[in-house]
């Protein structure tokens, strides 16, 4: 875990480049640093590692205050990425891989081993690659050593200072992939610099926005779409960010929540009733009506009255209980998806215990969308 | 006159004098090197610093070399020391010179990448910026040595010896062997020595770093 308290960061004793940060990073998290350039961020970083010493306020990893851990130790224990790679051009990829290991003077064996590990986990071949010169690797497979090599000593905390910017946009969309698949893998601690929020929100488990030396927003990717804390966040993100990103609409966002629920043991003509009452022809039976959210037991339309006339017969006998249940975390595009295989319209949103949350239509995803593409001028 | 005959008969001699020759440039450029790299890495961070070291280095290099040794010679009298002395402060320049642009011209962003990981100042030095820098600093050592064998013939003149002295003698005596043997052996020298440092600069430059092709 890193913390940082109340730190504060003034190279002339004037501007502070950091303005009394707050932030909280929980192991295995990957966050993102985004921002404006001169917004902090990278200064942030590299007070993690020491690399730039704060004017005042006090950075812990896992509770220890780093002002007390030898500087050269504590990077030895954090992987360092850059932005220009920063490989040593006068040193063969193996060694390169083996800086931190050899600084630290560990077994000779178990260094190559791992340089092994470390190139087989980057997809390059050992025998092809370990003894070339990193001018002879091209831009993507650099940074892929670069990143080989800041995971080296197996550190905890990995810390990545815009370390894609500078590749043509398919490779880097590559290497983000790959970076996403080791995390997977690794669970580090990973704290990302960068100016791209498109990359931010791709990477991130948690994003913190930053300007002016502050975190603004320091939230899920979905929570800063969805929920941006002010106008700058939201100008940031780009108002219509969420729509170039589909999969960060889930359903309960689409959902509406007006619905008309009806007991399952209703008749027929209370049916009918609720539906002139509210102006529509479908209804969803749930177990028990008085519930907030009943748990959701079929769906009944006007046509599934047809040839009824006994009063006798009651909701739980006409439904159709056969229905697509859509779960509240499902993204718009599934949704989309599943309603256009099924032929359906009127799906139903649950929670994890099966209790109703809401309902799509074509209405609400109209509406969502409504809102979502940019606010046009007069046509 | 036959040179091949002059060099046939005098060959100790000329030996004797190439030796002494190659002691004075050789002397004078270890001085310079051991003086000149430390003082060099050493003023890489301070701009104000440096500017003043090169611009007295400067000054010294544009001293008739003539002039030089008769200056040196007020201080340490004549002789060999003397000689060196000279050679010594006309190699400080290259010296110093290469070796602040190849330490400053190391990539920053591999400097950090090395801070980064923890490298300690000494350990950024002799495993990074010295490798990186080598191929420019072994220049400015050549650039010397080739200088200092030029210069190290007008060493005679105050009485250091050399293949200088085969050139003055040679004059004095209008003997166009002599003068020829003193002047084609200090070519030669300058030549080898610049060849021998070229494969010195090679070995220690990794062939991981291209050198760009400067005509």
């Amino acid at each position: 875990m890193i913390r940082l308290e109340n730190v504060i960061k003034s190279y002339d004793g004037n501007k502070n480049v950091v303005d009394g940060l707050n932030l909280e990073i929980r192991s295995g998290e990957f966050v993102v640093l985004v921002g404006e350039s001169g917004c902090g961020k990278t200064t942030t970083m590299k007070m993690i590692n020491r690399l730039i010493e704060p004017s005042s306020g006090n950075i812990y990893i896992d509770n220890d205050n780093i002002k007390n851990i030898n500087k050269n130790s504590l990077r030895r224990n954090i992987g360092y990425v850059i932005q220009n790679v920063g490989l040593f051009p006068h040193l063969t990829i193996d060694k390169n891989i083996a800086t931190v290991p050899l600084l630290c003077k560990k077994d000779k064996a178990d260094i190559e081993n791992r340089v092994r590990q470390l190139l087989e986990l980057i997809e390059l071949p050992y025998d092809e690659y370990a003894h070339r010169y990193p001018r002879e690797l091209s831009g993507g497979q650099q940074q892929r050593v670069g990143v080989a090599r800041a995971l080296a000593n197996d550190p905890d905390i990995i810390l990545m200072d815009e370390p894609f910017s500078a590749l043509d946009p398919i490779t880097r969309e590559q290497l983000q992939n790959e970076l996403l698949g080791l995390q997977e893998e690794l669970k580090k601690t990973i704290v990302f610099v960068t100016h791209d929020i498109d990359e931010a929100i791709k990477l991130g488990d948690k994003i913190a926005v930053m300007t002016e030396g502050k975190i603004i927003q320091y939230d899920a990717p979905e929570e800063i779409l969805k929920n941006p804390v002010n106008k700058f966040v939201e100008a940031f993100v780009g108002k219509d960010r969420l729509w170039k990103t589909p999969d960060m609409l889930k359903a309960e966002d689409i959902m509406s929540k007006s619905m008309t629920k009806i007991g399952q043991n209703r008749s027929v003509a209370h049916a009918i009733e609720l539906m002139k009452q509210h102006n529509t022809d479908v209804l969803v039976v749930v177990d028990k009506v008085s519930e907030k959210s009943g748990k959701i037991l079929g769906i009944v339309g006007t046509n599934r009255f047809k040839g009824v006339g006994d009063n006798s017969i009651k909701m739980k006998d006409v439904m159709k209980s056969d229905f697509a249940k859509i779960p509240y975390d499902m993204c718009l595009v599934d949704v989309l998806n599943i309603r256009k295989e099924n032929k359906i319209q009127f799906s139903p949103v649950v929670d994890i215990d099966d209790r109703l949350m809401g309902i799509i239509t074509n209405a609400s995803i109209i509406n969502v969308l409504t809102k979502l593409v940019p606010e046009r001028e007069d046509y | 006159m036959n040179l091949v005959e002059y060099f046939a008969e005098n060959y100790m001699y000329i030996l004797e004098k190439t030796g002494e020759h190659i002691y004075l440039a050789g002397v004078a450029v270890l001085l310079a090197c051991a003086f000149g790299i430390p003082v060099g890495f050493s003023i890489t961070n301070n701009k104000r610093v440096s500017n003043i070291v090169i611009g007295i280095a400067n000054i010294i290099q544009t001293i008739p070399s003539l002039a030089l040794f008769a200056f040196a010679m007020s201080i340490f009298g004549i002789g060999a020391d003397n000689a060196i002395f000279a050679l010594f402060l006309y190699a400080l320049l290259p010296i110093i010179k290469n070796t602040l642009i190849g330490i400053r011209n190391v990539n920053p962003a591999i400097r950090e990448a090395a801070r980064g990981m923890g490298m300690s100042k000494v350990q950024i030095m002799f495993k990074v910026e010295v490798p990186l820098a080598i191929s420019v600093i072994m220049g400015g050592v050549r650039i010397a040595t080739v200088t200092c064998i030029g210069i190290a013939t007008i060493a005679t003149l105050i009485g250091a010896g050399g293949l200088g002295q085969l050139i003055y003698q040679g004059i004095g005596m209008m003997d166009y062997e002599m003068i020829f043997a003193g002047a084609i052996c200090s070519a030669l020298l300058a030549l080898l020595a610049d060849f021998l440092l070229g494969i010195v600069e090679r070995r220690l430059t990794s062939k991981g770093i291209v050198k760009e092709d400067i005509a």
